[in-house]
This record gives C-alpha cells, sequence and structure tokens, in this order.
C-alpha cells in the first residue's frame, strides 16, 4: 500500500485494541507549492517529504536527531526532520535540497560545495548544504571556528570536514 | 523509526492544554519542540496514546525581566535563550548553556521549559537552572504553583508536576555580575554531558550543579558550603561528587564520573573566581 492512499480505522498491530489509527489534514508550503495531504500523527517530516511528496534529496541517516543528513528549513531555520511531525509543521514552510537551485542554477552553497570539493560520498551533502545556509542566514561572516561549531549536528564520514568548512567560508564571501 | 500510533490534539492555549490533558490522563504527553520526546518515542521508551501540542502556544514564549529575576515562557526555543539580550546581560551562565544544547537544529525546535519538564539529569538547563536556584510556574486545573528547582527532580525523568499539570513559566534569579562557568565533557560536540557542571560565584555565595552525575541533576552542596567556609577552589572541587550517586554506562564508569566533576568542577569555579 502506498503511502498516500488514506487509510482510516486500520488497527495498528500490536498496539492497544481499543486504538484505532486517524489521520489529520496538514497543509504545508514545500519549495514554494503548498501541499494538503492526510497523514497519520506519528508521520515524520522527513518521510512526508520523501514518501508523500517523493523528494528524495533529503536523506535519513541515523534517525535519531544526531547526524543531520534529513536537515531542511522549516520556516527559514535549519531543522532535522526526522525529529519533527508533519503535524508540526502544519501551516510551515519548509525548503528542502530540491528548492535551492533556481532555473537551472545552482546555489551559491551548492556552488561552493563543488568548487571547493565538499563531499566525497555525498550522503551527508544535502543535509550539510541547509544546515550551512541555515548557519550563514544566522551569521554572514563567520571565522571558521563558527563554522565548525556551527555545523557541529551534521555527521560527514568521508569528508574530515575541511573541505565542507572551506566551502562554507566561499559562499560566505560570494 | 517512526513512533506507535498515537491520538494528536492541538492545544491554543495552555488552559485548554490542561483541559485536554485532564480528559486523557495518563495516556496524553505535551508536545513542546518534541526534541526530547520524540526520539523516547521513536524508541518506544515513550509511548503515550494521545499527544498534546502545545508547541504553538505563543504566547508562552517570552522573556521578561521581573525584577530580581528573568521570567521566561516555557515555550521559549533554547536559541532564543541563548541570543536573548536580556538573559545574556542578566543570567549569562544561562545563555551560555542553552547554547550548548544539542546543536544548533535542536536548539530551534527544543524548548527551555520541554527540557526541564523532561527531566533529564543528563540534560544541561535542569542542571543550570538549579545552580541559579530558579523556580518553576506549574500550571494545573486548580491553578499556579511555584515549585523551587531544588524541589523538582524527583527521579529519572521524573519531576514534580502532577499529571495534569503544565510547566509555563522558568524565574532565573539575576546574577548581579556574579562570575560563572560552565563545563561540558563529551565525546561528539553534540552529545549530552558525560559530565557537565554550571557554576556561579559572588562574594559570599555561590551554586554549583551536576549534569549527569545522578538519576536527577545534582545540587552540589558540600562545594558551595566548603567555599563558604573559606576553602580554596581546588579543595572545595575535591568535595564535587559528596551529592551525587553517578551510574556506569558506556561512556564512561562512575569511578571516571566522580573524577571528571572534581576537575570539571574546579575548572568552572577557577572561571567564575577569575
Amino acid at each position: 500500500m502506498r503511502h498516500d492512499e488514506p487509510r482510516h480505522d486500520i488497527r495498528a498491530q500490536g498496539e492497544s485494541e481499543s486504538y484505532i489509527m486517524v489521520h489529520i489534514k496538514v497543509s504545508i508550503t514545500v519549495n514554494g507549492t503548498q501541499q494538503e495531504k492526510d497523514v497519520e500523527p506519528r508521520t515524520l517530516l522527513v518521510h512526508f517529504l520523501r514518501d508523500q511528496l517523493q523528494l528524495t534529496g533529503t536523506n535519513i541517516g541515523c534517525d535519531t536527531s544526531s547526524c543531520g543528513a534529513c536537515t531542511i528549513h522549516l520556516d527559514g531555520e535549519a531543522v532535522k526532520s526526522c525529529t519533527v511531525l508533519a503535524a508540526q509543521a502544519d501551516g510551515g514552510t519548509v525548503t528542502t535540497i530540491e528548492g535551492l537551485s533556481k532555473d537551472g542554477v545552482m546555489h551559491p552553497m551548492q556552488q561552493a560545495f563543488m568548487e571547493n570539493h565538499g563531499l566525497q560520498c555525498g550522503y551527508c551533502t544535502p543535509g550539510m548544504v541547509m544546515a550551512s545556509i541555515g548557519l550563514l542566514n544566522e551569521n554572514p561572516n563567520p571565522t571558521e571556528e563558527e563554522v565548525r561549531l556551527g555545523l557541529e549536528g551534521n555527521l560527514c564520514r568521508c569528508t574530515g570536514y575541511h573541505n565542507i568548512v572551506k566551502s562554507v567560508l566561499a559562499a560566505a564571501k560570494k | 523509526m517512526i513512533p506507535a500510533a498515537f491520538d494528536y490534539k492541538r492545544a491554543s492555549s495552555a488552559a485548554e492544554a490542561i483541559s485536554l490533558v485532564g480528559q486523557y490522563g495518563d495516556e496524553a504527553k505535551f508536545l513542546a519542540g518534541g526534541h526530547s520526546l520524540i526520539p523516547l518515542m521513536k524508541l518506544r521508551l515513550a509511548q503515550p496514546a494521545m499527544l498534546i501540542d502545545i508547541g504553538r502556544i505563543k504566547d508562552l514564549s517570552y522573556i521578561k525581566d521581573g525584577g530580581d529575576f528573568i521570567a521566561i515562557g516555557a515555550l521559549t526555543r533554547h536559541m532564543d535563550v541563548e541570543k536573548s539580550a536580556l538573559v545574556l546581560k542578566e543570567v549569562p551562565l544561562l545563555a551560555h548553556a542553552a547554547g550548548y544544547v544539542g546543536d544548533a537544529q535542536v536548539r530551534h525546535r527544543g524548548t527551555i521549559g520541554g527540557s526541564l519538564a523532561h527531566a533529564d539529569s543528563a540534560s544541561d538547563l535542569p542542571a543550570t537552572t538549579l545552580a541559579l536556584g530558579a523556580t518553576y510556574v506549574a500550571q494545573g486545573p486548580k491553578g499556579e504553583r511555584l515549585i523551587a528547582a531544588a524541589d523538582f527532580y524527583k527521579g529519572f525523568l521524573e519531576s514534580a508536576l502532577q499529571p495534569d499539570e503544565m510547566l509555563t513559566e522558568i524565574r532565573v534569579p539575576k546574577m548581579n555580575g556574579a562570575k560563572w562557568g560552565f563545563e561540558k565533557f563529551n565525546r561528539r560536540a553534540q552529545d549530552w554531558a558525560i559530565v557537565g557542571v554550571a557554576a556561579w560565584r559572588s562574594k559570599d555565595a555561590s551554586g554549583v550543579a551536576l549534569v549527569n552525575m545522578g538519576s536527577t541533576p545534582i545540587l552540589a552542596t558540600s562545594v558551595s558550603a566548603a567555599l563558604k567556609s573559606g576553602a580554596s577552589v581546588a579543595d572545595a572541587a575535591q568535595l564535587a561528587a559528596a551529592e551525587a550517586e553517578p551510574q556506569d554506562d558506556l561512556n564512561a564508569s562512575s569511578e571516571y564520573r566522580v573524577h571528571l566533576a572534581k576537575v570539571l568542577v574546579r575548572r568552572a569555579l577557577e572561571k567564575a573566581s577569575a
């Protein structure tokens, strides 16, 4: 069964007999398009984006709000979408990695990551880019130390972070 | 990981939230920023049948000057506490500690009230507000009551809040220029402290509290008593773990935690005495 098919009155296996699964309606503007969907209350924002909207650029890494691979912007701020319910984002505005480029031109942060080799396997990259843009929104001219501290919520297992930090500092100068 | 199924209601005021929790009783949990609760629900360590979302109660997000204290609405986010000019000026230890909760993404969502009500001794703000002698305001069906931070933490993830009570405000005494130190020892930047220390010191008083040194945040009263009777920082710090009952876990044995507490209390107090 696809995730976006309404599933009313299905008892969750192994859970309280008296419990009946409910759906709620959410309306979230994602990358400029308003999306109205039925979700279970327990639907995490990352699953809403990946499974219901097929926006699979946002990755799930640790799924425990440690690694930051699922970082998106909610109302303009970087958040970990594995730890936000879609219901909490109802009425809000979300930007994902897919929403950054304009008319086929990469966002300056994406460009900076490319030019500075700020990635190797690429798995952490969407989250890194979203967190980095959030960082510069709050601190447009960070020091190297501030970049390292500001990205503490994003883990990369390949690069050793040096080129990621270089990318963010380069983007800040653009 | 997706949490077990639950039903979801949104409250638009504290009164509505309290009435809803009265209706659903033990099955219900308040959801603020969700950054303590949702991870527990994903791991099935918490399985509430009803979540009452209080995250949109905007009038509980504020930072005000209350005279002798700074009043912080329970739904104020860590990021807002960290960056508040008023908190930075009057309670700099709290602003600093708020800036070390989790990471930037967590601080954009997590709230001070959510963190305190969650009552995790490994979190930074329970110990920090305990060291500062904060008072918490709880609202229930019969009205408000004040709970001293020192009376709030009852056990592991257990607070003095009744099931139908909601934390609405945190009152933190102004530091009046007292110096302070905050030490957080961990492996990864964003982790919970293996041991943490929040400490402040004025001419004739001090407050020292420990993170992750027992099932509740620990007020190191022996350290403050020793300082008051004239002991040196180094000697007082030797009493750091006198009130603590640290656990063993993957990160540290209880003996190592005791050692860390002594070192970190000394470092925090050196900063607070400089």
